[in-house]
């Protein structure tokens, strides 16, 4: 089996001192900016990317290459390039080691995405528990503006651009991009209607992209080796590779980075060394929790966009968490549930009472006072906030729960009849405070 | 509602103070929050942070990180001075900072254990690591420790998952943290 953990983005991850800029540099880091900057056009730049079939990795998996064609080329208004790395999405933490490790890919890559939308100044959202990486990022952002990497004239050309981070203070919303655009605008960090998107007006009401902090770093590469050379890995529809998180009772969780199409229990039988202690996985939740779980009979389906929902579920942010058979199910949508309860932004009616109801739905569950229709009422609770909530958390908070029903009824029926759980290993201290409490 | 029109972005670094200098933390009881808060070295750094963005309101994170980071916590009249600093209303910055979670409105402990408790670290034995600093500390979520010492938190995901159960001190991320471990832990931090 190959020691490196990617073909790509996770290739040199682990060479010694890639965060500082003399190594990135003879990895041949920031060699494309001499080649693009004023060589090749905006519009160039973006028809690479859009022939490359570079997709979302924050999640929605949208195009990144039309997201960038929607920015108006005419406009008095400054236009921004914001990179989300709020990474909050629960059985996620790729950003997060891709940033420690390699800040400079990232910045090159927000570079291209600028000169691609000839936007000069681009902020980096993190999430406010990042504070560490905000001071790696703010060391290689300096580092970059003394070798005449950012600021003016970049690499020689014409072409200035200045990063600017941003840290968070702890809010899953702001992952969100048009909660994140209400966030560093200065505001509560509460979504925003679309339309208008980001793109003809986001930050400051003015052209702006988001992108997750994966999709930047695949930018430098695409724009090096061209398209042809992107779909090497991946799907017809889903060309390139992911990076999995991989969580719960499996020998070796980490991240892994594969071309997408691997079968996800590939993954986690070959790179994950299978489940530890002798434990039998129950269920996979393939892309973070807001995405669908998938039974331990369908763990063949790929890891790519369309096979997954194909199968019913989503690839989402990749995060993937291993439910292993001695697990009660009930009880994991229940610390899921809570979840989306706390970071609920109260601004929807359905996702804000939703939420709360069906934490208290499930605190019945739990605590053996369910009652025959409770779990009718999960599911028309979650189908109410489904396509009715003002932003896609209230449909992250629905999905998972009707998966869970959907393929796992009987363990809720158990709930009901027996008062307590089918299997639980952890019950005895599992903790999780009254609905209503302060979180 | 709470949104107007934006004025118009200007160019990064064009952005002005709301408030002329001497006039900003005229009226803020100085000695509430020190010489050293209201001095000239946290005066310029929130300045800085204004003059980063084209907006002024969009400085209000940077400034309540600037003024947490020096007090340990938020009491209202470093709300008040942050509302200054970046021209905002009182009731606005409030509104501002009960939305984020990480914004200390009480003071905490020196050491602030937050512990994650979303799925990925339950699976692997957050809840069980909670109850034990619970019992060890003798406080609950949210309580801090009679000495000072130690403030516990329930939070969520912390994005370490493969490393669950995970506790973030202060800013510091611990993974793989187990009973034995964070009783080592503890003993170091003073």
């Amino acid at each position: 089996m190959s020691t490196e953990r990617g073909p790509l983005l996770f290739k040199d991850i682990d060479t010694p001192d890639l965060a500082t800029l003399d190594v990135y540099r003879k990895g041949g880091g920031y060699d494309v900016l001499g080649e693009v900057l004023g060589n090749k056009t905006p519009d160039e730049c973006i028809d690479v990317v859009k022939a490359a079939g570079l997709r979302g990795r924050g999640g929605a998996g949208f195009p990144t290459g039309m997201k960038w064609s929607f920015v108006p080329k005419q406009t008095p208004k400054a236009k921004y390039v914001v990179c989300n790395a709020d990474e909050s999405e629960p059985g996620t933490f790729k950003d997060r080691e891709l940033m420690e490790k390699n800040p400079h890919l990232l910045i090159e890559g927000m570079i291209l995405a600028g000169w691609a939308i000839q936007s000069h100044v681009g902020y980096i959202y993190l999430r406010g528990e990042f504070e560490y990486i905000q001071r790696i990022l703010d060391r290689a952002i300096a580092d970059a503006k003394a070798a005449k990497l950012l600021g003016e004239r970049i690499a020689g050309s014409d072409f200035r651009y200045d990063i600017v981070t941003h840290l968070g203070a702890g809010a899953y919303i702001c992952g969100e991009e048009t909660a994140l655009l209400s966030s560093l605008e200065g505001y509560r960090g509460q979504p925003r209607l679309k339309p208008p998107f980001p793109a003809v007006e986001g930050l400051y009401a003015s052209p702006t992209v988001v992108n997750n902090v994966e999709t930047l770093m695949n930018v430098p590469h695409i724009l090096k080796h061209g398209a042809a050379w992107f779909r090497q890995w991946g799907t017809e529809k889903s060309p390139g590779t992911k990076v999995l998180s991989v969580s719960g009772p499996v020998e070796r969780p980490g991240n892994y980075e594969v071309s997408m199409g691997l079968p996800l229990s590939r993954l986690l039988n070959e790179q994950c060394g299978g489940m530890r202690d002798g434990m039998k996985v129950k269920a996979v939740i393939p892309g973070g929790s807001s995405v669908p779980l998938l039974p331990a009979d369908m763990l063949d389906t790929g890891l790519d966009f369309e096979s997954m929902a194909a199968a019913g579920t989503m690839l989402g942010s990749g995060g993937v968490i291993v439910i292993d058979d001695q697990t009660c199910i009930v009880d994991a949508l229940y610390n899921i549930t809570r979840f989306y309860e706390h970071e609920s932004c109260g601004k929807c009616t359905p996702c804000r009472e939703g939420t709360y109801w069906m934490s208290e739905v499930f605190e019945r569950l739990e605590s053996g006072h369910g009652r025959e229709r409770d779990i009718d009422l999960l599911w028309d609770v979650s189908d109410n906030i489904l396509g009715k909530s003002f932003c896609a958390l209230g449909d992250a908070a629905a999905m998972p729960v009707m998966g869970a029903i959907k393929h796992f009824r009987p363990e809720f029926e158990h709930h009901v009849q027996h008062k307590r759980c089918l299997v639980n290993r952890r019950k005895p201290e599992r903790v999780q405070e009254p609905v209503g409490a302060s979180a | 509602m709470s949104r107007t029109n934006p004025p118009l972005p200007r160019e990064p670094g064009a952005g002005t103070p709301a408030m002329p200098a001497a006039d900003r933390t005229a009226w803020v009881s100085a000695e509430l929050l020190g010489p050293v808060v209201t001095g000239d070295k946290i005066r310029k750094e929130m300045e800085q942070a204004v003059q980063r963005y084209p907006n002024p309101r969009s400085a209000i994170l940077p400034v309540l990180w600037i003024l947490q980071r020096e007090i340990g916590w938020l009491p209202p009249a470093a709300l008040q001075l942050a509302a200054r600093a970046v021209g905002l209303p009182e009731p606005e910055v409030f509104g501002i900072a009960t939305f984020y979670t990480m914004f200390n409105l009480k003071p905490v402990g020196r050491h602030h254990l937050q512990v994650c408790m979303t799925l990925s670290c339950s699976l692997m034995g957050a809840d069980r690591l909670f109850r034990h600093l619970e019992r060890k500390l003798g406080i609950g979520h949210g309580e801090t420790t009679p000495d000072g010492r130690f403030t516990l938190r329930r939070v969520e995901c912390l994005a370490a998952c493969g490393g669950g159960p995970c506790m973030q001190v202060n800013f510091d991320y611990r993974e793989n943290v187990d009973e034995t471990q964070v009783d080592r832990l503890l003993e170091t931090l003073k």
